[in-house]
């Protein structure tokens, strides 16, 4: 460590050098504020951690440990109960299910639908364009948690209420999703389309094996969102469906919460639901992972 | 599709183009404006009548009553008022200090973990964004868990000898807890006799409640880390020069991070503070799953009695109304936040302060 304030002290210019003759107690320093700095970072890393340790270590507990000891991350006696109660004795299974149609079906539409729209706006020109991308910013603004009887009384007066089609199709807006795609076109050379133009493309063909392939990264962006934001969603469902064949994960394990299908606290069970719904967002997240963090930095450098 | 369109205008390589661009957008523009644009104006046709829920909105029974559902919530000093007032009030507290708190936590986060040298720093990066992968509905599960009577951070307190509350059944406020300490129990007559949107002000003041609170806890623990990773890209986006020449000059580290750094950062601290915002005024899920309104309605709000209003007490009119007066309240505090955060000419007087800062430090 010492090493490289060394070096960096060496390649400054002389003025910066003279000032820092005086302070020649800088390595020990340096040393000190990196130790307070990895000692901040790890405590902090530990309270972000442990609460999820303790949620698959509590899944695995019996109902009485799980009250007696809640910080313990390693059970009194293994058990395995919560989860056979889960997949062999309720609807989660079901829950899942539709959790999983909703998000595959959302996340595919939302992909074809954003590039559409996306490509559309950022390399087609047409009247009415910039109108169309106006308006979009402007729906982007309306707060989701305002829509929630709007979207119901819609849903009902188009007869789909409590359907699959109730749950997919509305979820299937998403004005950000283009606004990234957009983006993204906009940073793609024009020559790459004009070659094929020339060689006799249509528009469709142009975008679909040209273009497409070449937005990889943005429909990576597009899907980790999607798949996030429809499995984790809630309350779209709660005002689109009623019956239990429709339940999805989220709506499901907040019924748990508040009680319903078990007597007393069951925190295993519970926290076993909540930890299988965390499963696949994490799968996604972990296989992602440099993704998201390389997106998000790329998002705004553009 | 749109190769005979083009084939037939020959006009160049753009022909066609108009019809395209239209049909690739159509799928977009019907969806949003089925689920979006109608959606928003027949809510706001019911919020200026009396429908109940049954049959269409639109049917010849239900009438217009022009602005009744929203004076029941801001001076009907009924119920509704009550608990408008009630939800506005928790819900003030809880942006009040989530805002604030996560906006710096998370930028805390991103300088901490954007430095060069930081070994494990995807390590450390990936533990801060985890919660915000998780589900609102999940999340809340776990701290119904953790903030029980006899749960884990109970059990810490307990450590350092602090005899926890009952987090998510303690109806009392913060603050008057607080000035409780120091024998205060009981609001001047000025504060307690006086009410707006049918509360007191005493009651107003009270703070959030603890079951508010633990829900305050959970919010920035979740999204301090989305924040954290728009912090990070915009660090990294700055150009070292700036903060070298500072250092030339003897800018200590804080001052550079101050004077130099944040600054910079002003886009991505509007945006931060806007999503945040957004945000924060909508907590649905959080009370849907853990506590329903409860304790003493202290954890009700807008968004949740809007959905409780409608849904459950069918009262439609009223719901909706909730939901567009929480509507402009957001885009109040936008358009606010906006106006205070616009890119301005520097002022004569804070133009010297950045003259003189250099001095000042060196001098030091």
């Amino acid at each position: 460590m010492s090493t490289t304030v060394r070096t960096r002290v060496r390649s400054q210019s002389p003025s910066r050098r003279l000032k820092s003759l005086g302070r020649e107690q800088l390595p020990t320093r340096a040393i000190a504020g990196r130790s307070l700095l990895y000692a901040i970072l790890i405590v902090l890393a530990i309270i972000y951690i442990a609460p999820f340790l303790v949620q698959v270590a509590t899944s695995f507990k019996t109902d009485g440990d799980a009250a007696a000891n809640p910080m313990a991350l390693i059970p009194e006696t293994w058990s395995t109960a919560a989860y056979q109660r889960l997949f062999l004795n309720s609807d989660f299974p079901v829950w899942f299910q539709n959790s999983a149609i909703v998000t595959v079906f959302v996340t595919l539409g939302r992909v074809f639908f954003n590039s559409l729209a996306g490509y559309a706006l950022a390399r087609l020109h047409f009247r009415g364009r910039n109108v169309i991308f106006a308006l979009l910013i402007a729906v982007m603004s309306v707060p989701g948690v305002v829509l929630l009887i709007p979207k119901f009384l819609v849903i009902n007066q188009l007869g789909i209420y409590d359907t699959y089609v109730a749950m997919i199709v509305p979820l299937l807006t998403d004005a950000a999703g283009v606004f990234i795609m957009k983006n993204f076109f906009e940073s793609i050379p024009a020559s790459v389309e004009e070659q094929a133009r020339i060689d006799g493309a249509g528009t469709f063909r142009v975008f679909w094996s040209i273009v497409l392939p070449m937005a990889r990264p943005a429909l990576v962006t597009i899907i980790i969102l999607s798949f996030q934001g429809s499995w984790n969603e809630l309350s779209h469902f709660i005002v689109a469906t009623q019956s239990a064949e429709l339940t999805t994960l989220t709506k499901g394990v907040a019924s748990l919460a508040s009680g319903q299908l078990s007597q007393g606290t069951q925190y295993p069970l519970k926290l076993a639901a909540a930890a299988i719904m965390t499963i696949p967002v994490a799968v996604m997240f972990f296989i992602f992972q440099k993704r998201i963090m390389n997106t998000t930095d790329g998002a705004v450098k553009e | 599709m749109s190769t005979p369109a083009r084939t037939s205008r020959r006009s160049g390589i753009r022909g066609g183009e108009a019809a395209s661009g239209w049909l690739f957008t159509a799928p977009m523009i019907i969806l949003l404006g089925m689920f979006l644009v109608i959606p928003v104006l027949m809510a706001l046709w019911v919020s200026f009548s009396d429908w109940n829920g049954r049959g269409s909105p639109f049917s010849a029974s239900v009438s217009f009553v022009g602005f009744d559902n929203y004076s029941a919530l801001v001076g009907g000093g009924g119920l509704a008022e009550q608990d408008f007032g009630t939800a506005l009030r928790n819900n003030a507290w809880y942006v009040i200090l989530v805002v604030p708190i996560q906006t710096m936590l998370s930028l805390f986060l991103a300088v901490l973990v954007n430095r060069q040298i930081l070994r494990g720093r995807g390590f450390f990066r990936t533990a801060f964004y985890f919660p915000s992968v998780t589900s609102s509905v999940a999340i809340t599960v776990l701290w119904l868990f953790l903030f029980s009577a006899s749960g884990a951070v109970n059990k810490l307190l307990a450590f350092v000898g602090v005899n926890g509350p009952n987090w998510f059944n303690d109806p009392s406020g913060v603050l008057h807890n607080l000035l409780g300490v120091f024998g205060v129990t009981t609001g001047p007559a000025a504060l307690t006799g006086n009410t707006f949107l049918g509360i007191s002000f005493w009651e107003w003041l009270a703070g959030p409640s603890v079951a508010m609170s633990a829900f305050i806890l959970m919010a920035v623990f979740t999204t301090s880390g989305t924040f954290m990773l728009l912090f990070i890209a915009a660090l990294q986006n700055l150009s070292g020069d700036v903060v070298e020449a500072a250092m030339m000059d003897g800018a200590n580290g804080w001052q550079r991070f101050w004077r130099v750094t944040l600054p910079q950062l002003r886009p991505t601290l509007f945006t931060v503070l806007t999503l945040g915002l957004i945000g924060a005024w909508q907590v649905f899920d959080q009370i849907y799953t853990g506590t329903q309104g409860g304790p003493g309605k202290t954890t009700l709000t807008p968004a949740y009695l809007s959905y409780q209003a409608a849904f459950t007490n069918q009262a439609w009119g009223q719901g909706a109304a909730i939901a567009f007066i929480l509507f402009v309240i957001i885009v109040v505090f936008t358009l606010f936040q906006r106006f205070l955060l616009a890119e301005r000419k520097v002022s004569a007087r804070r133009m010297r302060l950045y003259v003189q800062t250099p001095t000042a430090g060196g001098s030091k």
